[in-house]
């Protein structure tokens, strides 16, 4: 019989927000169509190094293995992904798993991601309704602009862009590609529109489109494909104009 | 005077979570949500094809009494039909409700909602937000309760990246609070409040590999359902027809495909003149309804075309999923995102080549049994979504999930508040009371923490899995659920015999897998149980007839079977009956038997479920065989 293909895995560990990381090897058998997500969940049936070392199973985060929720985001050889749709048969081998070390790491692979959804508070991404209860219906709305909508609404605050963007880390404020476009599809709607100049506002803060760098790393990252660059030039264009309006507003 | 707050724990942010939430800060009153995970990544997100509501914007003259009898139909008459009647009439208003909060719908070129055909229904009335609808639902009310986080003050206190363990109850026996750990710091606590609403979605990965998310463990479900809270219908499990079956998880293929024209075929020789050709075996089975027949249905079909034909792409099996025909640019637009998933996890892209697919587990028409107001059988503890019961019968209606998961926490929500300030809920926890639930809890985990057996908590999982998917599946029969519930037996006997790798307290995932497992084992045995005591086939229980069983058989229901495929021959194997044809013989729907709600309980001594049956409403629509072959007849 042949022997089985087996799939080296390096990964990146730490056993607590404080403590040093360190890497550990497995060795994980081949089978066609095996993502991250599958190859960690086969350590957790057998968490052993590839010395032979019985060890505590590889700690992350996964909940849809869809590519949807957005939880088990890692730095897969040097980029920032979902692990759950990372093809080993894509991946150069031996595979190296790392946390994103944007974000604080609280275990292994597993990060703290909170300051994302704190940012969304940030740029007020909602629409103003009165409340769950009927009122009258929302008005139509232009099918194009619905599309653009729907489009950044797929953003799944999975932090791909921050972890890829340069100005993003402790020698800056920058909220992150992800929120910062957000506040767009709010603008884009007929009821948050009304909000618009509050949500610019918020951006002209520190952290907000000034630290922007376009270097563009958040585009060729993203996974749902979002046109972050086009986004976020269009959102400093509108801060600007914002800018203009409260010098003569005032 | 301004009204009394009420103090709500709500577990799970999902659709029916978040819902119920809203309501309640909307009052002024406060909450506790609990999850998992951060909210914005609950499992509705998965929910891909859209949400059924009459708007009837197509011209159709579609109407509520339609959607009312689709969904009772479709279930197969096991649904409460005042339940579903409530739901029906106010799904237009939950589509107005989230199109004022933003949910990108897909538009027509006039601006307005567009609608698409689902399962089961002959009418265009499925509302939908590209094929992520589940997404864009669940993000709207997230956004709206972010609002609330800043708005509220205090109101809203979230606990992300808590676990549920029980519920606490008082002297009078009403549920006042919970125990709930912290999943970085492990740390164990006790929380008090007025009601108690579990929104903890389904129980999918009772059979490891589904479409439901790694979260949708049914673990809080169980734990209550150990502590004395009713199951209703649990054998009803929804095997969706097409799936991407994988290693890790089968993945979703939305029935919006076949909704927006996707055909299901495979290569056959043709009868009469022995050519191979493709067969679009549901078109011919079920001309009235085609590709669009209801979930159990479709997932029947597929079964007998591949499993008992051998006619399904074999070693694994597979049937074509067929979008090929429809043009480009119309599928990226209706189908895209689903579109760009096939192509990650498989390599191949479906706009080109048919797509393989497979039935998966998918969805829990059971749950824990609920009144129409959402309160289970235990005072002061709600439950709503997939989690409950509720609304489905047999057999849920695609689309009809984000509708029912929405509804209920709207229902449950305002009633979570009368019920607070009923003067109904008898004592506030003491103190030691709360401390007794926590220590209880600590000593339970620190026992966990330290299981050094010779079982590996994730290689069990995958052989519960296994033995769920082998008896308890789109095909079912007596003597394999006798022969399950010995194996649950013996599995959660080996569950003592877990050893952990990990005896830390810092974000030991493993320990608390390892409390989750011996949940999911417990639940399925309930399943179990239940599935063998119901003798008859209805929605998606369909239980093949054994040859002792048929010569017992009641008169009518055997007549019904000899009119149909004539007088059966058994299998001297399996002893299972088949007809000519050699297909599988089943038992016939028994409304005087089992036109009742299947409820289950834990018997605490015995440590096993007990089944029973309730009488629940349905004289609104006269109950009537289902038959998708022909139109549906009022």
């Amino acid at each position: 019989m042949a022997e089985q293909k087996k799939v080296r895995f390096i990964i990146e560990r730490q056993d607590g927000p404080n403590e040093k990381p360190y890497t550990q090897e497995f060795d994980v058998d081949y089978r066609p169509g095996l993502n991250v997500v599958a190859a960690l969940m086969e350590i957790q049936k057998n968490p052993v190094t590839v010395e032979g070392k019985k060890v505590a199973p590889v700690t992350w985060e996964c909940n849809c293995l869809e590519k949807v929720c957005g939880a088990c985001m890692m730095v897969i050889n040097g980029r920032a992904r979902q692990a759950c749709c990372s093809l080993i048969d894509k991946l150069e081998q031996p595979i190296r798993l790392q946390p994103a070390r944007t974000f604080p790491v609280i275990r292994d692979l597993l990060i703290d991601r909170s300051v994302m959804f704190e940012s969304l508070k940030r740029i007020q991404g909602w629409i103003d309704v009165d409340g769950s209860w009927e009122a009258p219906d929302a008005p139509r709305q232009n099918p194009h602009t619905a599309e653009t909508c729907y489009e950044i609404s797929h953003c799944m605050t999975c932090g791909c862009c921050l972890e890829a963007c340069p100005n993003v880390g402790p020698q800056s404020d920058f909220i992150g590609p992800a929120p910062t476009v957000q506040a767009l599809l709010f603008n884009l709607n007929p009821i948050g529109k009304y909000n618009e100049p509050n949500r610019l506002n918020a951006l002209m803060e520190k952290g907000g489109i000034t630290s922007c760098g376009n270097s563009q790393n958040c585009e060729a990252v993203c996974p749902k494909g979002i046109k972050l660059t086009q986004h976020l030039a269009q959102l400093n264009r509108d801060v600007n104009k914002q800018a203009l309006r409260n010098i003569f507003n005032h | 005077m301004a009204k009394k707050p009420v103090k709500v724990i709500i577990v799970g942010g999902g659709l029916a979570g978040l819902m119920a939430t809203l309501k309640i800060l909307e009052d002024g009153s406060s909450v506790d949500l609990f999850s998992y995970c951060p909210v914005k990544r609950s499992h509705s997100l998965c929910a891909q094809g859209g949400i059924n509501a009459c708007m009837d914007l197509k011209g159709e003259h579609d109407s509520i009494y339609e959607h009312f009898d689709d969904t009772v139909y479709g279930g197969d008459f096991l649904a409460d039909q005042l339940a579903v009647k409530g739901m029906v009439e106010t799904a237009p208003k939950i589509i107005k409700m989230f199109d004022r909060m933003g949910v990108p719908f897909t538009r027509t070129p006039e601006g307005t909602l567009d609608m698409r055909n689902f399962g089961g229904q002959k009418n265009k009335r499925t509302c939908f937000a590209g094929s992520t609808t589940g997404q864009q639902l669940l993000y709207a009310l997230d956004e709206q309760v972010r609002r609330w986080e800043v708005k509220g003050g205090d109101k809203l206190r979230k606990f992300e990246y808590w676990e549920f363990i029980r519920i606490i109850r008082n002297k009078q026996g009403v549920c006042r609070g919970i125990v709930a750990q912290n999943m970085n710091s492990n740390e164990i606590k006790a929380f008090p409040a007025d009601v108690v609403i579990l929104a903890t979605g389904g129980p999918g990965q009772v059979y490891g590999r589904c479409t439901a998310s790694t979260i949708c463990n049914g673990s809080a479900v169980s734990s209550v359902y150990q502590q004395g809270a009713e199951i209703g219908n649990p054998e009803f499990l929804q095997i969706h027809p097409t799936a991407i079956p994988g290693s890790d998880k089968n993945r979703l293929m939305s029935e919006a495909c076949r909704g927006e024209g996707g055909r299901v075929w495979v290569w056959r020789k043709n009868p009469e003149t022995g050519e191979k050709e493709r067969w679009y075996f549901l078109e011919d089975m079920y001309p009235a309804y085609g590709n669009l027949v209801p979930r159990d249905v479709a997932s029947r079909a597929i079964y007998k075309v591949v499993v008992h034909m051998g006619l399904g792409m074999q070693n694994p099996n597979r049937v074509y999923l067929d979008l090929s025909h429809i043009p480009a640019d119309y599928l990226e637009r209706k189908l895209g995102g689903i579109l760009e998933m096939y192509d990650d996890f498989v390599g191949q892209d479906p706009r080109q080549v048919p797509m393989e697919i497979f039935p998966s587990i998918h969805y829990s028409m059971g749950g824990i049994w609920v009144d129409r107001m959402h309160h289970t059988n235990i005072p002061g503890l709600m439950a709503a979504g997939e989690c409950d019961y509720q609304y489905h019968g047999a057999n849920r209606l695609g689309a009809n999930s984000l509708l029912s998961a929405t509804y209920s926490g709207l229902v449950a929500g305002p009633e979570a508040l009368r019920l607070g300030r009923s003067g109904e809920l008898g004592d506030a926890l003491t103190n030691d009371e709360l401390e007794t639930a926590q220590k209880e809890c600590v000593a339970e985990f620190d026992k966990i923490r330290a299981m050094s057996g010779s079982e590996n908590a994730h290689q069990l999982h995958h052989e519960l899995g296994d033995i769920m998917y082998k008896y308890v599946s789109v095909e079912r029969d007596n003597s394999g659920l006798a022969e399950c519930v010995k194996e649950l037996r013996e599995i959660l006997k080996r569950w003592d015999n877990i050893g952990l790798t990990d005896h830390g307290t810092w974000a030991n995932q493993e320990a608390m897998f390892a409390r989750q497992l011996r949940n999911m084992i417990i639940y399925a045995q309930a399943i179990t149980e239940a599935a063998l005591e119901r003798d008859e086939s209805r929605g998606a229980h369909a239980k093949i007839v054994l040859e002792n069983e048929w010569k017992d058989m009641d008169p009518e229901l055997k007549q019904r079977i000899l009119d149909k495929v004539g007088e059966p021959t058994f299998d001297p194997k399996t002893n299972r009956a088949h007809d000519s044809k050699g297909d599988l013989v089943f038992f016939e729907r028994d409304d005087k038997r089992f036109m009742r709600t299947t409820v289950v309980k834990y018997d605490a001594e015995k440590q096993a479920p007990v089944v029973s049956y309730r009488e629940f409403e349905h004289s609104l629509i006269k109950p009537r065989l289902r038959n998708y072959a022909v139109a549906k007849k009022e």
